[in-house]
């Protein structure tokens, strides 16, 4: 397959609820929900607390600081937008805000025999930013 | 009279369901006629009528007996196709579990006095279809469009292996892995004794045998799978019909009897799966058992949905046959495998036999087979009671059926 036939990676498409964690997103800037009533942050973003049906929530910022919870290394790709992108990773993070989110680890050397890669559970991360089209940028993750 | 109270509130406390337990008996199974990499344009409807149409005649009922369609979808179009008129039709899509979870709510719908002959079906050209279907992520704005699917969160091998990779890490690497590759081979010598299973389809090119080093020698889909543990993807229609305890004593074959069912979701995108290692069955296994009035070591056989080797470890676990991070030792040598004292999957599962993306209705089908004892080679012997539990979504969604013959 050419280089031209590529389709972009595809970009969120925002909310009335999630535009703000967007709009940050693209200031390269984490921010996710927290509850007033129950104390939790929760992920992905809505105006009422899926724990306790609170509508007292409000965006807090996020240190950028994680540990990995779960991951995959893709070695097939899932669509024609990652097929020169093989093998990369998709995880599991949980946020030091106490709440958990899908997103890409960045950065590490994956052995395609043997691909476990130096990842492991528990590690620390750091925040990282990938950008995508129509000026979309992606919070992602690297090791700390 | 306070006596009698408080035997009712017993009564209650053991579950509402429990009357209803033995509701409905399933008396027709089938699968569309034929199944596999068919590459020959049958659409999804054909393959659901093909199945419709067999199950009934295994029945010995005839379409204008149906009066309740349920189907993971749409239940209107697919009415249409047959031209059937239902009274009452139910379209639960909640994956791959949603024809286990029908069972259930056919048993309700048909001891509530809705309908009395419910079909229940599913047919998917799922091989087939990438040859016509144009690839392409359609842009929405739903919480996995948003939040999942940018980061290329797509498809069930890399939703699960988040599940997966968690449990590797709380139980070990290689413990898991051992398992993985048990439930693999064990379920490829069980396709080898069915006629129907893929494997026997030489357009398919799948060797009949698997040894261990095939399993970890198997190229990567995603890490933590391999090949192997992946599921199929074929065509195939499945259909099963059931009905009232009256109809059911005078038509073609022995009635097989619903005993319990239990339904359980504890989320839908995999990021929001509140435990990676635990499933819903933890739930909705017991809530069957108990409504069926049975214990773990009564099953003569287990179906268990098999969309990844994982899948069915971390089932056996959720399900309580084995304890938390014990599915190694409980399948360890082969134990699920024919020959084996705990049959498990005996027609070849979705990993060896089919699986055209939802193969629910698949583990029903082989179930009243193995009751009814029509499974050739693959029977287990003197096979009274069984239990499929279907699994569904990105480890979403649980349904736990419970069938017995007379």
């Amino acid at each position: 397959m050419t280089q031209q036939n590529i389709p972009d990676k595809p970009i969120p498409y925002p909310t009335q609820e999630t535009s703000f964690y967007w709009e940050k997103c693209s200031e390269r800037e984490l921010w996710v929900r927290n509850c007033n009533e129950c104390k939790q942050a929760y992920f992905y973003p809505r105006d009422i607390c899926p724990y306790c049906f609170s509508r007292d929530t409000i965006w807090i910022k996020c240190s950028g600081k994680a540990t990995l919870h779960a991951f995959g290394v893709v070695m097939r790709p899932p669509h024609r937008a990652w097929s020169e992108e093989v093998p990369f990773i998709v995880a599991m993070v949980d946020l030091e805000e106490g709440c958990r989110m899908p997103t890409n680890i960045v950065d590490v050397e994956i052995d395609t025999k043997n691909p476990r890669s130096d990842l492991v559970i528990g590690m620390d991360l750091e925040l990282s930013w990938d950008e995508r089209t129509e000026g979309f940028v992606v919070p992602v993750f690297r090791p700390a | 009279m306070l006596f009698s109270i408080s035997v009712i509130f017993i009564l209650l406390q053991g579950g509402a369901m429990s009357n209803l337990s033995r509701g409905a008996a399933i008396v027709g199974v089938a699968e569309s006629d034929e199944i596999g990499y068919l590459d020959n344009r049958k659409s999804d409807l054909q393959l659901h009528a093909e199945a419709a149409y067999n199950a009934l005649e295994d029945a010995g009922l005839n379409k204008n007996d149906v009066d309740a369609v349920f189907a993971a979808g749409n239940t209107l179009g697919l009415a249409e196709h047959m031209g059937i008129q239902p009274q009452f039709t139910d379209g639960t899509s909640v994956g791959g579990s949603s024809f286990v979870i029908h069972a259930g709510h056919a048993l309700a719908a048909i001891s509530a006095g809705y309908c009395e002959v419910a079909l229940v079906t599913h047919g998917s050209a799922g091989y087939s279809r990438r040859f016509f279907a144009a690839p392409g992520l359609v842009r929405d704005n739903s919480p996995g469009a948003q939040f999942e699917t940018p980061y290329g969160f797509i498809g069930a091998p890399i939703n699960y292996a988040m599940a997966c990779s968690r449990y590797m890490h709380e139980i070990g690497e290689d413990r898991t892995r051992e398992a993985m590759s048990e439930i693999a081979v064990a379920t490829r010598k069980w396709a080898k004794l069915n006629p129907k299973a893929l494997i026997h389809d030489p357009r398919a090119q799948i060797p009949l045998d698997m040894s261990f080093d095939d399993y970890h020698n198997s190229r990567w889909v995603c890490w933590p799978f391999h090949l192997l543990d992946c599921c199929l993807v074929t065509d195939a229609g499945g259909a099963y019909i059931i009905t009232t305890p009256e109809r059911a004593k005078d038509l073609k074959k022995p009635p097989v009897w619903i005993l319990g069912a239990g339904e359980g979701h504890d989320h839908s995108i995999i990021s929001q799966m509140p435990n990676l290692t635990s499933l819903i069955a933890r739930e909705t296994g017991p809530k069957a058992f108990q409504m069926a009035g049975v214990k773990h070591s009564d099953f003569d056989l287990a179906m268990i949905y098999d969309s990844f080797t994982y899948t069915v470890m971390l089932t056996l676990e959720s399900l309580g046959f084995c304890g938390r991070g014990e599915a190694l030792d409980f399948v360890k040598g082969q134990r699920t495998a024919p020959g084996g004292d705990f049959p498990m999957n005996t027609a070849g599962g979705g990993l060896s036999y089919t699986h055209p993306g939802a193969y629910g209705v698949f583990l029903v089908i082989e179930a009243v087979r193995q009751l009814r004892g029509e499974c050739g080679d693959r029977q287990v012997p003197d096979c009274k009671l069984t239990f499929c539990h279907g699994t569904g979504g990105s480890l979403s969604s649980g349904g736990t059926v419970v069938l017995a013959r007379d």
